[in-house]
Formats: structure tokens, sequence, C-alpha cells
């Protein structure tokens, strides 16, 4: 009889303790929410006010109130473009190598051993490494160009390492079938590996680029201004060729930098254009994560093969 | 002609996947040549002994301790803060939420590691600042507290979700063992299933490190940039990374000793994250060993 109670109080006591723990981790999901709320209504609360119209066509200036992103976010807008011009093509092509061409040698070994070992290298030193070798030895200058190159180069391990997940997701039976149609290697992959990953891959792309775009240490330390008054040369001009690419080694500032010099100055108004700054990149990153994960889950739900 | 073309399109896959050891040999490479010519006017044992940072002032001083002690202090902030809640949140969906709600509550986590960090140094300096000058009213404008605190929550997803992931790769038979010797769910998590996915954890631990330790926009904006010998995080210190954020806003000539400061506190990070790594990757090899 003793002994059954002692049972039940163990189980009890046990049971109590598996209900600690339970409510421990809901607290801490509840805490990381909270922050997440507690930064986003504190931001929109400053900044959703200040946002209008001229907020966007408006250059930065000395007087707080009729400061504005223009050239921020035009600058945002062309590195973007040019980050994803040169990391995707070849993240996508380093990503298919790895998943279908390479063997089980020390160079496959060493490749994915350094991409791994790449996720961890903090992102200022890849603006050192741009700063010595883009802007002094190639002699690119603090240009829209070094800049979409240094994002390019630090945004390249997510776009292989989602390509490659997105590959290995696909049944060998889809490779086979096409090889016994007598397809090629290259003609499989080109016709039915990559249409098919597409969905992954271009999960990899958008948060590739919605990193990119609230990155902001590598692009201090190239030496990108934190006022600039002008835009880029236009892509567009009235004679032949018609195109020119001269707005590849203008100089630049983006949107993190815009906000990062307003948040370093004193006065509360420069403050209040800082938060409607955040708002927007915010804005911008939390809507691009969030299509990732729709995409994720969708293309997850519809590829039952 | 097939053959030759597919040769062809094979040679330039594999150029394109070796780019990304191009990037670590251009990395190392491009830090160490510009690092060398600092030790011809420093000495190393200067360079680790001194106790002052001040490369850019008329009596230039060039000891790197100040920097590895704010470095350290933020750092060690941060895991205090996102490694219990990480691992309590990791262990909590893993083992105690439905599949169903797991699904919706990892991705909202993981939002957290996507807000950029900029946005992160603002609601350090105006929000959780004032928040903790009411509790501690003697706190300054700029402290490492609040932006290692801050620096914690951003990490937080990155400890939580790839150590939810090693807990989920344990097979469930292990659980089920253990639920049939009459564990609770709470014993099972600490006994059985975080042990068996210890290797796991340990490089998700790693990956939080490296993060706090190479953050910069956080402690560039709350910490107040002043290279400061202290162990106290009420108080105002740079770090290696706001090092290199500050002199960069200014116009530094290229070749001066001023631009070659910022490489050697470059390398001393990546020599940092860099041991780190190596550790990590120890640890895992030591526990799989054991499995």
């Amino acid at each position: 009889m003793e002994a059954n109670q002692d049972i039940l109080a163990n189980i009890k006591r046990r049971q109590f303790w598996d209900f600690v723990f339970a409510m421990m981790g809901l607290m801490s999901l509840l805490f990381a929410l909270i922050t997440l709320l507690a930064l986003i209504v504190d931001l929109a609360v400053t900044g959703v006010p200040r946002i209008n119209f001229d907020f966007f066509t408006n250059f930065p200036s000395r007087f707080a109130e009729r400061a504005g992103i223009l050239s921020a976010w035009v600058g945002s807008f062309c590195i973007m473009l040019t980050t994803a011009f040169c990391a995707i093509p070849l993240g996508v092509a380093a990503g298919v190598y790895l998943e279908e061409y390479s063997k089980k040698n020390w160079i496959s070994h060493l490749i994915e051993l350094n991409i791994i070992n790449l996720a961890g290298i903090p992102s200022i030193t890849y603006g050192l490494m741009a700063l010595g070798l883009f802007v002094y030895k190639l002699k690119l200058g603090q240009s829209i160009l070094t800049a979409g190159l240094t994002l390019g180069l630090l945004v390249l391990p997510i776009i292989i390492v989602t390509t490659r997940e997105a590959i290995r997701a696909i049944p060998n039976t889809i490779r086979e079938a096409s090889y016994a149609m007598g397809a090629s290697k290259w003609q499989t992959i080109r016709y039915h590996i990559l249409p098919y990953s597409s969905g992954g891959i271009l999960t990899g792309v958008i948060i590739s680029l919605s990193r990119a775009i609230g990155e902001t240490a590598p692009l201090i330390t190239i030496g990108a201004l934190t006022f600039i008054a002008f835009l880029p040369t236009p892509p567009v001009e009235g004679h032949f060729p018609f195109l020119n690419f001269k707005w590849l080694m203008d100089p630049f500032t983006v949107m993190p930098i815009q906000m990062f010099n307003w948040l370093s100055r004193p006065q509360p108004e420069f403050h209040v254009n800082a938060a409607a700054t955040g708002v927007i990149l915010l804005l911008m990153t939390l809507i691009m994560n969030g299509g990732a994960i729709y995409l994720r889950s969708r293309f997850r739900k519809k590829m039952k093969w | 002609m097939r053959r030759l073309r597919e040769r062809l399109i094979e040679t330039v896959l594999f150029f394109a996947a070796a780019s990304s050891v191009l990037v670590t040999v251009g990395i190392v490479g491009i830090l160490v040549t510009e690092s060398i010519p600092f030790f011809a006017h420093v000495s190393v044992i200067d360079f680790l002994t001194d106790t002052q940072w001040t490369p850019l002032f008329e009596n230039p001083r060039y000891g790197i301790l100040p920097l590895l002690c704010g470095t350290f202090l933020s750092t060690i902030i941060a895991l205090t803060v996102a490694i219990p809640l990480g691992t309590v949140a990791a262990a909590f969906l893993s083992e105690y939420v439905r599949p169903s709600a797991r699904e919706v509550l990892k991705p909202i986590l993981e939002l957290l590691a996507a807000v950029p960090t900029v946005v992160y140094g603002y609601f350090a300096l105006l929000f959780v600042t004032p928040l903790l000058q009411k509790l501690i009213p003697s706190l300054g404008g700029f402290n490492v507290l609040s932006a290692g605190l801050v620096i914690g929550m951003m990490i937080v997803p990155y400890v939580s979700s790839l150590s939810e992931d090693a807990m989920r790769t344990v097979p469930n038979h292990l659980r089920e063992a253990s639920f049939a010797v009459g564990a609770s769910r709470m014993q099972t998590a600490f006994r059985v299933v975080i042990p068996a996915a210890f290797s796991g954890i340990t490089s998700a631990y790693i990956l939080g490190i490296s993060r706090a330790l190479g953050e910069t926009m956080v402690v560039a904006i709350a910490a107040g940039m002043q290279p400061n010998l202290t162990l106290n995080p009420t108080e105002p210190a740079a770090t290696i990374t706001a090092f290199i954020v500050q002199v960069s806003l200014g116009d530094l000539p290229h070749g001066s000793i001023g631009y070659q400061s910022i490489y050697v506190a470059g390398l001393s990070l990546l020599l940092l994250t860099l041991c780190f790594n190596i550790v990590g990757l120890y640890l895992r090899k030591k526990f799989q060993e054991r499995e």
C-alpha cells in the first residue's frame, strides 16, 4: 500500500516537472516572439508617421524634415541587381556541379568543407577583402560594382546550399527515366533537374537577396559614402548603343547605411528618419522571407514523387 | 561533338564550384598580405600585451587587448541569452509540440534572424537601453550590456533551429525505449535526446558563437566604439568589428598604418572564429565516434 503511494507521488512529481519544463519552453518561445513584436511595434510607432511620398523622392539633407531616401533606395536597388546577376548563375552552377557531377575525391571534399566554413566567416571580413582586392588591387573604386560583387560573394554559400537541397530532393527515377530516353547528362539537368528544382532554388535566391538588402557592415568597410545627393548615371540614353553601364562605376549609398548615418546623429528628429527607413527595410525583408517560407511549403506539398 | 559539349559544360560547372574556394583564398590572402607591413612597425609582443588601442591618435598605441575584451564581453552576454533560450526552445519544439504547430512556430522564430542588423542596432540603442536604464539608473547611453542582450536575441534562431534539427534526427526508438523504462518526457529530453544529438547541438552553438563574435552593426551603434579594457558590461566599449566600422567611416589613405590596422583587426577576428570552428569540428568528431 505504502509502495503504491510512493509510486503515485513519484508520478505526480514527474508530471509536475514535465509541466514546468513545458512552460519554460513556451516562455522562451514567447519571449523570442515578444521581442520580435516589440521591435516591430517600436519601430512602426516612431517611423510610420514619417513615411510619405516625399520621403521616397527627396535626397538626404541637413534638415531632418526635408531629408529622404531617394539615393538610398536607388542604390539598394542597383546593388541588388548586380548581386543577383553575379551570385545566382555562379551559385546555381556550383550547386549543380556538387550534386550531379562531383565524385567523392579530395577536391569535392575540400569544396564542401570550405562552403560550411564560409558560413561562419563574419560578413565584415568580406568587406575587408573587397576593400583590398576590388577597390585597390583591381581598381574598381568604391562603386556599385564593387558593392554588388562583395554582397554576391557573401550570399554565394546560401544559394549553393539551397540549390543542392532542392536538387537532392529529386528522386533518382527521374534521372534514370531521362537517361533511358537517350538524354545526355546535361540534357537531363537542363530539361528535368533544373525545372523541377526551380522552386527550391528560387527560395534560396529570395533569402539571399533579403540578406543582401539588410547587410551594412561590408559596404561601410569598402567605403560607401554616407551622404549622397545624386543618382547613378541612368542606364538608358538617347543615342546609340542606348544602354550604358557607367552606373556600375558610380558611388552609392544604401538604405541600411542611410539608416545607420541618421541613427548615429544626436538629434532625435534624425532618429525618426532612421525609424522610417527601418520600417521600409524590415517590411522588405519580412515580405521576402515570408514569400520564401510560403514557396518552400507550397513546393513541399505539391511535389509528391 | 556531343561528348565535347558535355565535357565543356562539366568544366564550366566545376569552375563555378571551385570559385567558392577562391573566395576563402582571397579573404585569407588579402588579410594576411595587408597585415604584414603592420608588424614591421609594431612588435607582436606590444600588439598582444599593450593595454591601449589608439592607432589614430598622435601617440598611437597598438594593443589588441581592449578590442578583444569588448568582443568577448559582448559575445559572452549574447551567449548567456541565446544558449539557454535557444536550447530550451529547441527541446520544446522537438519533444513537446505537435508537428503541425512546429511547422508554424519554427519559421516565425527564424524571422528573428532575418531582421537586418542595423534595425537591431536601432532597437538596442533606442528601446533596450532606455528600458535597462529604468532598472540600472547609472547606465550610460552607450553600453555593452544592451548590445550583448540584443545580439543574444538575434542568434537565438541560429541555436534553436539547428539544435532542433539535430534533436529531430534522433531515432524514435530511443525515445520509445526511454518511455518504456518509465522515464518522463523531460527525462527523455535531457538524458536521451540531447546527449544523442550532442554533436549537432555543438555545431549550433559554434555557429552562434561565430555570429556573436562577428556581429558588427549592433555593437557599432549601441556599445559606444570606445576601446576600453574593462569587464564591466555597463560601460561603453569597442569590439574588433566596431573598430573596423569606425575607421572605415573616416577617409583613410591606402597603405597608412591606420589602414593596415583594420586588416590586423580583421585577421585577429578571423583567427578567433577559426579557432572556435576547429574546436567545434573536433568536438563533433569526438562525439560521433562514440555513438
